[in-house]
């Protein structure tokens, strides 16, 4: 079981229009979606623009609202309740925190990065000056930054650096989970290399969660140990990493696979070959993993927990079944 | 046989940019050579000059801020020398660029005809019919469905995919015999990106242009360049036709980048991390090895006093003997 459960969730937002500007119909940012987190491991959700995979983390952590669906936190539904001033919900304020894009944009100028650090301390301890001062010195360290950092100012970091402070702040109320919303997409290779090792680094230590979201393929298999991939708001393949990399069933997983660049360039005829293979098969078999609505169909169990969004009664139904020897 | 003419031969090229008074190379005495029906990339994290060479070659520079010198022979001129005007004429006509994001190269108040039709009517004396035709032409060139349709739409109600091959179409328009591409499909995913680099090689094979691709995406590389030319802070410092570089890497920064992507590891195991950070344009060593105070561990005997970019095998250029030395951080030579 896991800490944190997100049950059928749907963000859906309203389309306005017509004369007397009535709801004529949805967006389905997030339409339908299951996600129990456990502690300790880490959840890739990879999609491409516009799959849905920000806007559920977003949720998760009160940026959006749910429009349907439930986040149960510890077994307490908490949906829409992030934010909230209730003690009640303190933990899960806590308990949840995040990591942005853009690391420059996700802290306050104006503040020395002492004080953008001591904010969540600030909400949820008390602790006093001195306190916080070692704490914050102490995060620093985590991530390979020198104490005085503490008395600059954002611009006064590269961008690895900041998204390094990025990882600590988010550390600093000694969360359980962090939601990583493309957390190195902005940075080069050998900063990235730097963020990715300490945040394994730090969730060693702390034991965390991460709900990494991304759209590069290679940092999701380098980081997760389950994978979630989204299209079109709902997920069409789910289950451990190396199912999902080495045996993906769902035709859009394999699309996504097929078009990772390879860094081998001896292959790049047959890489072109398969990708186009692919790209024939996934037009000649939308129906068949897509309803007349272009909707993906409901996650069904595959194999152990490798679950992939097929018709009911399809072919790759009845075999999994077969060779499972039962319903 | 005839040898085969370079189509663009880049000389000692310098590109500085003023602080003040004084100017600070982003482009430190770049060599380069572009052959016909090639594919040669570019490649190198942010900050290391190469976006700035790709805007040097088509002479998009504020001459009051910047200061060019050494060769870029095309059709035995110098472009460097050549004023505001006849530079013009190049520009989009004989170089044709892409640039990385779509909706800020495109005018939004335009439609995708007028944008595509503009770049033909200043190059070319083609009546309206011809125009209209040759944009049809492209569109389909370029993949884009329902080319009738499209042509009339605005850049806002196109697709980040469909945006790029608009931008495409654009840089192709007079048939360039170079095109330079400033990190094509960075902005893009996956799928997309893939589409964006196929329709590109199968451009190339159709037109026989030469291409300047600049990404910072070794996956691109291996997947598009034929050659490739690795910098690092305003230097060439590998370069090598694409199967050996991934093969057999040997300058000390290729080799570190190519350790430092993200792939599936042991337990316990890390990814590659490069010492330090590259240093600001103001505070760029101007001597020595410019790399070496990334790798600390290599004793100071290995390093050159003024290293020079040395053909070590056929077409295999490193920069320095640096890389005679070099093993990683912990690892035994």
């Amino acid at each position: 079981m896991g800490f944190l459960e997100v049950q059928e969730l749907k963000v859906h937002y309203p389309i306005r229009g017509g004369i007397l500007n009535t709801v004529q119909d949805y967006v389905r940012a997030v339409d339908g979606v299951n996600l129990t987190i456990e502690s300790g491991k880490t959840y890739g959700l990879v999609g491409e623009s516009g799959s849905g995979k920000t806007t559920i983390g977003k949720t998760i952590i009160g940026l959006e609202k749910a429009s349907a669906g439930r986040i149960l936190y510890e077994g307490e539904n908490v949906t829409n309740k992030a934010r909230s001033r209730n003690k009640k919900y303190e933990n899960y304020n806590k308990d949840v925190q995040m990591i942005f894009q853009d690391s420059t944009s996700s802290m306050n100028p104006k503040k020395r990065i002492i004080d953008v650090m001591a904010e969540p301390m600030r909400n949820y301890f008390d602790y006093t000056p001195a306190e916080i001062k070692r704490r914050v010195a102490e995060l620093l360290d985590i991530v390979g930054m020198n104490a005085e950092a503490m008395y600059k100012y954002p611009h006064e970091f590269s961008g690895g650096q900041r998204q390094r402070i990025g990882v600590a702040r988010a550390v600093a109320s000694d969360p359980k989970l962090i939601i990583a919303d493309e957390p190195t997409s902005a940075l080069d290779l050998s900063v990235q290399a730097q963020v990715l090792n300490f945040m394994r680094r730090i969730q060693k230590e702390y034991g965390l969660s991460y709900l990494f979201i991304s759209h590069d393929l290679g940092v999701v298999q380098h980081m997760s140990d389950d994978i979630a991939i989204m299209h079109r708001g709902r997920f069409v393949e789910k289950g451990p990493k190396k199912e999902i990399y080495n045996n993906p069933q769902h035709i859009y997983t394999k699309r996504l696979l097929s078009a990772i660049p390879d860094m081998d360039p001896t292959t790049r005829e047959s890489n072109k070959i398969e990708r186009q293979r692919v790209e024939a098969e996934y037009d000649a078999q939308e129906a068949e993993y897509y309803d007349q609505n272009g909707r993906v169909y409901d996650l069904l169990p595959y194999k152990d927990d490798h679950f992939v969004a097929t018709k009911p009664n399809s072919s790759l139904q009845n075999e999994s079944i077969n060779t499972k020897g039962e319903v | 046989m005839a040898v085969e003419r370079n189509l663009l031969e880049i000389n000692n090229l310098k590109t500085g940019f003023r602080f003040g008074e004084e100017y600070h190379n982003a482009v430190d005495g770049v060599s380069l050579t572009l052959k016909k029906n090639e594919i040669l990339a570019i490649v190198g994290e942010s900050g290391c000059g190469k976006s700035t060479l790709a805007t040097s070659i088509m002479g998009l520079h504020d001459p009051k801020n910047t200061q060019v010198s050494g060769e870029i022979i095309y059709k035995d001129l110098n472009l460097i020398d050549l004023n505001e005007k006849l530079y013009n004429r190049i520009r989009g006509n004989d170089i044709g660029m892409i640039f990385q994001d779509p909706l800020g190269s495109l005018n939004p108040l335009m439609t995708i005809y007028r944008q595509i039709a503009e770049a033909l009517v200043y190059h070319s004396d083609m009546n309206e019919k011809q125009i209209k035709e040759r944009v049809l032409e492209l569109l389909n060139q370029v993949g884009i469905p329902r080319p009738e349709q499209i042509m009339k739409a605005y850049p806002h109600e196109l697709s980040g995919g469909m945006r790029q091959r608009v931008v495409i179409a654009i840089a192709l328009a007079n048939k360039p015999p170079i095109i330079i591409a400033d990190e094509p499909t960075t902005a893009l995913d996956v799928t997309i990106q893939a589409q964006i680099l196929d329709l590109m090689i199968d451009i190339q094979d159709e037109t026989g242009s030469g291409i300047i691709l600049i990404t910072h995406d070794l996956g691109v590389v291996a997947e598009t360049a034929d050659r490739v030319a690795v910098m690092y802070a305003g230097q060439i410092v590998e370069e090598a036709p694409v199967d050996v570089l991934f093969r057999d890497p040997k300058h000390p920064y290729t080799r570190s980048l190519l350790n430092s992507i993200p792939h599936e590891l042991e337990e316990g195991e890390e990814l590659h991390v490069i010492h330090g950070t590259v240093p600001s344009l103001q505070k760029l060593p101007r001597k020595g090895d410019r790399f070496r105070p990334r790798i600390p561990w290599i004793p100071d005997e290995a390093f050159d006093e003024n290293p020079e970019l040395t053909e070590i095998a056929p077409n295999h250029k490193v920069r320095g003997n640096s890389w005679k030395h070099f093993h990683f951080e912990g690892e035994e030579k």
